[in-house]
């Protein structure tokens, strides 16, 4: 399970959602695997403004990895400036001409994309109830008194 | 705007115009039908310029190619004035050209050397290039459209070749060719179509909630999307196999989209753990951050309409007391209970309404009893369902012999589209009472028809239900 998708989750139970100690949740006894992925800097453009950045942050250090920046780079560090340059947003197609990914990109593609929860639990931080994550994939089922 | 011709396929006629219009949205261009007809698979649009034709049909699915229209007509005399009217404007860059003349019959067919006399008639026209069956710079067709059991062709039309459609996916993703497939898997062609009306592209995300063997995930990520998936049974995601596993990733391994899959996960749309977009505001005002869902939801047929809870109130018996006892056990798995498929309807309409984009767009599949009243008129027994945030963009169907099954298109609206008495309307609407029936059949209309051969129900349903 990547990291990015561990962004966009969080407790099942009704009751938990729309608390804030249920967002993110936290990784407990995780064994991490890095998984190869390619780039595709459209994609990270694309989703970044969607990830909640302190969650993201929280989740490194709950994973012992390296500290993220404070707030979330600004779409301008993401490609090297190109002077022909007159893409802002929209443009899926023209990502050709955006430049050269930099490398605040691709350590932020390694994160999202590349690092992944293999073995381990996913914990509630409001109910405390745990999710299991085998090979890689995750199981929200809640047993029926949760439901 | 120039006239182009639209070569179609004959089949799943009423998804055809939609994905047409899908693919117009998505690349920005503008699009008018000059000529369209159920029974016809030459459709004429008015498009601004042939790369912009290039660029509509070069992911289309129900298409076969588009052409440049260089003369149309009802009969050959006419089809050939037609062509000398506009000489002057497609001929000159083509003098010299290599070329190639095809014919292309629709509905009829010509002995050889029939073909060879109608190519020959435009001898006329001032190509001096030589000719070159495959890859010529030139390439027209002559197109017949005879009418079901006639001997002259209805229509003609003469086209130059622009681009072909990107119908051969539907041989790449063929389902008898995918390693990992179950009964209620989409054929590829319809999952192609599916993914091309919900405008999956490069950059975007995408989710199916009912992802099974994730037939939809794989057209999304033909065409570009990142894709996540999940379902309430785990063992469709895990998949099957020891050594050599089939499951969700292989298939997206055989076809080399790996770099598109997101994440599988097991959980239940009901009690569904994605968060909404966070920040102030109402969810219907913030817009979320999916691009798009495509499902198949479980028609409670072959696969089983199921939810998380228990099928009755165990009041103070052991089966409640196992669960609290036993859940976090290894290899406990959840009670699950039938639930109703208008609830289920709901719940999809309102999780695409909170998660959705502005402009995100929900393609889902609905089945229905074809249902006939005294009056002729088609009756279905459950609506189109809406939601106030959503607009409906297209609704295609797929006929069966008594049922069929339709693909609903939704687009989420922009905050001042929606109307917030309609929201709060649906919002202060007591939730219909849901999913509290005994059996399967009590909850599932279309289940229920389904096993009765759709005759005509009984009295006593009738009464039962609102």
């Amino acid at each position: 399970m990547k990291l990015l998708t561990l962004n966009f989750l969080t407790c099942a139970r009704k009751a938990c959602k729309a608390t804030n100690a249920a967002f993110p949740l936290h990784p407990k006894d995780a064994e991490l695997e890095i998984v190869e992925v390619e780039l595709s800097p459209l994609f990270v453009r694309n989703i970044l403004p969607r990830v909640e950045w302190e969650a993201l942050r929280t989740l490194c250090q709950d994973l012992g990895l390296p500290q993220l920046p404070a707030t979330a780079p600004e779409p301008g560090e993401l490609f090297t400036p190109n002077p022909s340059d007159g893409v802002e947003g929209e443009g899926i197609e023209e990502v050709g001409e955006e430049g050269e990914p930099t490398q605040t990109l691709k350590d932020l593609h390694h994160v999202l994309l590349e690092t992944t929860i293999r073995e381990g639990k996913l914990v509630c931080g409001s109910c405390g109830h745990e999710y299991a994550v085998k090979e890689g994939i995750a199981n929200f089922l809640l047993p029926s008194h949760l439901v | 705007m120039p006239q182009y011709l639209v070569r179609l396929a004959q089949t799943h006629e009423s998804f055809r115009k939609a994905e047409l219009e899908a693919l117009a949205e998505l690349a920005g261009i503008d699009i008018k039908f000059d000529f369209y007809d159920e029974d016809s698979p030459f459709c004429i649009l008015a498009l601004p310029s042939p790369s912009s034709a290039a660029t509509l049909i070069h992911r289309s699915i129900l298409s076969l190619s588009i052409h440049e229209l260089w003369a149309r007509g009802t009969d050959y005399p006419s089809l050939h004035a037609s062509n000398h009217l506009s000489s002057s404007t497609f001929w000159p860059p083509h003098t010299t050209s290599s070329f190639r003349f095809t014919l292309d019959s629709y509905r009829g067919s010509r002995p050889s050397a029939t073909q060879r006399t109608l190519i020959d008639s435009f001898a006329y026209m001032p190509l001096t290039g030589r000719i070159k069956m495959s890859n010529p710079e030139l390439s027209l067709t002559i197109f017949e459209d005879f009418a079901t059991g006639a001997t002259a062709p209805r229509a003609l039309y003469l086209g130059r070749l622009l681009a072909l459609s990107g119908r051969a996916a539907k041989t790449t993703y063929d389902l008898k060719k995918r390693a990992y497939i179950s009964t209620t898997s989409m054929d590829a062609e319809l999952a192609l179509v599916t993914a091309n009306m919900a405008l999956a592209a490069p950059g975007k995300l995408f989710y199916d909630p009912f992802s099974g063997t994730g037939g939809f995930m794989v057209a999304g990520a033909h065409f570009g999307a990142s894709v996540w998936g999940s379902d309430i049974d785990g063992r469709s995601i895990r998949g099957k196999g020891g050594k050599a596993k089939r499951d969700v990733v292989s298939n997206m391994v055989q076809y080399g989209l790996m770099s598109r899959y997101l994440d599988g996960f097991v959980a239940d749309l009901t009690n569904s753990p994605i968060r909404g977009a966070r920040g102030p505001g109402e969810d219907a005002a913030r817009g979320g951050w999916l691009d798009g869902i495509m499902c198949d939801p479980p028609y409670g047929v072959r696969e089983g309409l199921k939810v998380l809870g228990l099928k009755r109130d165990p009041g103070e018996n052991g089966e409640r007391l196992a669960c609290v006892d036993r859940y976090m056990e290894e290899g406990y798995i959840p009670p699950k209970r039938p639930y109703s498929f208008e609830a289920m309807l709901e719940d999809i309409l309102q999780f695409a309404a909170v998660m959705l984009v502005v402009g995100g767009r929900l393609s889902m599949w609905m089945p229905t009893a074809n249902e006939e009243g005294e009056d002729g008129e088609g009756q279905k027994e459950i609506g189109i369902p809406m939601h106030p945030a959503l607009g409906l963009v297209s609704v295609c169907v797929q006929p069966f012999n008594k049922w069929s099954r339709r693909l609903l298109t939704y687009r989420r609206l922009s905050s001042d589209e929606i109307s917030p008495e309609a929201l709060s309307a649906m919002a202060s609407r007591k939730k219909r009472v849901h999913g509290n029936g005994e059996n399967a059949d009590d909850l599932n209309d279309f289940r229920r028809k389904y096993f009765q051969g759709f005759k005509e129900p009984e009295a006593e349903h009738t009464a039962d239900r609102q």
